[in-house]
């Protein structure tokens, strides 16, 4: 689509990749894959996929060759390329991935081989498409999407096939299927725990900190000496050690949510108290004189000037809490509990050497987090548009 | 009348409000004032000895170099600073009381303009504050916007906008609150002279068709004589007034007067007077 904009040195990253596929790519097909001696070979439909992305990534090499403007067709022939190779990639992650778990930690030169040529070929593809330009707006989101899933996937990939060929015990590292496995397969426990932490100690805790750490910050501004006394105490609290404070929150509050939710409020307080402190703070003189000139009072000059203001920092803040509160929560758990709970779980499930049980809660705390995370940033996104660093 | 009454009578639109037949109003009275900051390094005598009245009607400059103290002085009528000693009345009262009045518009060096609202909530800003109903507001904005030709830009946001359209916002802002008095503190300082000259014509109109009382800081000696009746020639180290100058141009200006002998007369006054008091630094 762009091959025109690219420099005339014809050894790009593009070519070196596609050059790298083929070479893989057949030498995966002379090569044993597995100890039993089986070639790849025997596989029909692997071995035609493969040979596909050998074709493609040498239709790539020639492209970028000098001399070789002939190859390069219209923008949607280019495209059509692009989705060859992704669909090659599929295909290729499809079948080896079967064939890997038949021969478990029996891999050997063939089958690395083809994994080098299937990362190249994903790294490839991601390459392409990231530098499509779109003049669709939905087209562009759509590829801006695209773009770290393809990533992530890859990455998923690299993981189970690894991890399948070289045998690796599951205590160890179980592959992503496994994991996937038993995450569908225990959907009830996961959302009880789900529910525990973060629907109940997290949120809450979340909401309650940053709430009392707001208003504490209103009422420092507002009352000097607050200031002085109050931060230095903030700052003590902020430096309490969490498995030191969780135990002792156990105690006061009980076994269950609601002791998490009070080690979520200690953690997520101090951030937010300083952040809104410095924030409160940030409308410049000339900005303040104004509001004078106005004869505004101290509500008005806050609400109208000084909040806003002080909103990129408050929402640092969110964000560094948003992490912060499911760590807590989580870790809050592994001092005493009801046998509920992601903590809880995960605290049970290692004693018992139930890796993939683990892994199935860190998935679930992951995921969790990250759209917590996503959803305040988007909240960040309308609320500071006006920022420099967000009107872009 | 109590005194309350006619303080809240000056704030408001009537234009001569302790009006005696043939006389003009005193807007500003300034009488040995001096201001004094205390610093690590001892006092610095930012303003020493002010004497000053300024008339209702007046377009009235402050021209100096800088360290002069003519922001200072203009923002001792604004009650941003308290002066040390001396007095001061704006309206007649205390410049705190004025200020509570909202007697004055005041135009700063930067727009000011706060990024998160458009245009038309920025000039809103003021009138919010004042607690005006809706419908005045609304009938404010449009009025000031085309005072100052920026119709059509009410949703755009400031940071969409040229400097000098934000600066023009930031007129319309400080007009909106339809005070009589308007200070303004090197408005088109940052501006290029294009610009500048555009919006200092625009000024003058503006002066002319409302008959609003201007104190205008600025070191330009050619944007001073064209807009001033009236010209106060500070100096620096104590602040104090040199020279003031009483400018027999007409009231209504176009740049051409620029290239007049008269024009060039007060403008050769006013650099003698810059150059006088500040030679004693050399």
């Amino acid at each position: 689509m762009n091959t025109a904009l690219k420099p005339p040195n014809w050894i790009n990253s593009s070519s070196l990749l596609s050059a790298g596929i083929v070479i893989c790519a057949l030498a995966a097909l002379v090569t044993p894959a597995f100890d039993t001696g089986a070639s790849l070979f025997a596989d029909l439909p692997l071995t035609l996929v493969l040979l596909l992305l050998a074709a493609l990534a040498l239709v790539f090499v020639l492209k970028a060759a000098p001399g070789a403007g002939f190859l390069n067709g219209p923008a949607r022939g280019t495209a059509l390329l692009d989705a060859a190779l992704g669909l090659a990639i599929l295909c290729a992650a499809g079948l080896l991935i079967p064939l890997a778990h038949q021969n478990v930690g029996e891999a050997t030169g063939g089958f690395w081989a083809v994994v080098v040529a299937l990362w190249l070929s994903a790294w490839l593809f991601v390459e392409r498409i990231a530098s499509l330009q779109m003049k669709d707006p939905s087209l562009a989101r759509a590829v801006n999407f695209a773009i770290p899933v393809a990533f992530g996937a890859t990455l998923l990939l690299l993981w189970e096939l690894i991890v399948t060929g070289a045998g690796v015990p599951k205590v160890l590292l179980p592959a992503p299927s496994e994991i996937w496995l038993r995450m569908t397969n225990s959907v009830p426990i996961l959302w009880a725990d789900f529910q525990q932490t973060f629907l109940k100690a997290v949120l809450i805790g979340y909401a309650l900190g940053c709430g009392s750490a707001f208003i504490t910050a209103i009422a420092i501004d507002r009352v000097p000496f607050l200031r002085r006394g109050l931060l230095p105490v903030g700052n003590l609290v902020s430096a309490l050690p969490i498995i030191g404070v969780a135990p002792i929150m156990v105690m006061w509050f009980g076994f269950d949510w609601p002791s998490k939710a009070a080690v979520v409020i200690i953690m997520t307080f101090f951030p937010m108290l300083v952040n809104t402190v410095s924030g409160l703070a940030a409308s410049e003189a000339m900005q303040r004189d104004l509001m004078r000139t106005y004869a505004s009072n101290y509500w008005q000059t806050l609400i109208k000037l000084r909040l806003p203001m002080a909103m990129p920092f408050i929402f640092n803040a969110l964000k560094i809490n948003s992490t912060l509160a499911l760590i807590g929560a989580i870790v809050a758990e592994f001092f005493g509990t009801p046998i509920v709970g992601m903590g809880f779980r995960i605290s049970t499930e290692v004693g018992r050497m139930n890796v993939d049980m683990v892994w199935a809660e860190i998935a679930v705390a992951a995921l969790a987090g990250s759209l917590f995370y996503g959803a305040i940033a988007l909240l960040e996104r309308a609320v500071t548009f006006w920022h420099p660093s967000i009107r872009g | 009348m109590t005194k309350a009454a006619s303080v809240k009578d000056a704030a408001m639109a009537d234009p001569a409000p302790h009006s005696r037949s043939g006389q003009k109003n005193t807007v500003i009275d300034i009488q040995n004032l001096s201001l004094t900051f205390e610093t690590n390094d001892g006092p610095v005598h930012a303003l020493s000895d002010i004497d000053l009245k300024i008339e209702q009607g007046d377009f009235v400059s402050f021209i100096g170099p800088s360290g002069c103290g003519k922001t200072t002085l203009l923002r001792v009528i604004a009650d941003l600073e308290r002066q040390t000693a001396g007095t001061i009345t704006v309206n007649g009262v205390t410049p705190e009381q004025a200020r509570l009045n909202r007697a004055y518009g005041y135009v700063f060096q930067a727009a000011a303009l706060y990024p998160w609202r458009t245009i038309a909530r920025n000039i809103a800003l003021p009138l919010e504050i004042m607690g005006l109903p809706k419908s005045e507001q609304d009938q404010r904005i449009a009025k000031n916007m085309d005072l100052v030709n920026l119709t059509g830009f009410e949703q755009k946001y400031p940071w969409q906008l040229s400097g000098g359209m934000q600066q023009r916002a930031s007129i319309a802002r400080a007009l909106a609150v339809e005070p009589d008095l308007l200070l303004m503190d090197e408005p088109f300082g940052a501006l290029d002279e294009i610009v500048r000259d555009h919006l200092n014509e625009q000024l003058l109109q503006l002066w002319a068709k409302t008959n609003k009382t201007v104190v205008f800081v600025t070191h330009s000696i050619p944007e001073a004589v064209f807009l001033s009746t009236k010209i106060v020639v500070l100096c620096p180290r104590p602040g104090r007034i040199y020279d003031v100058i009483e400018s027999d141009l007409p009231r209504e200006r176009t740049l051409d007067l620029r290239e007049t002998p008269e024009f060039l007369k007060i403008a050769h006054r006013v650099r003698e007077g810059l150059k006088a008091g500040h030679s004693y630094e050399d």
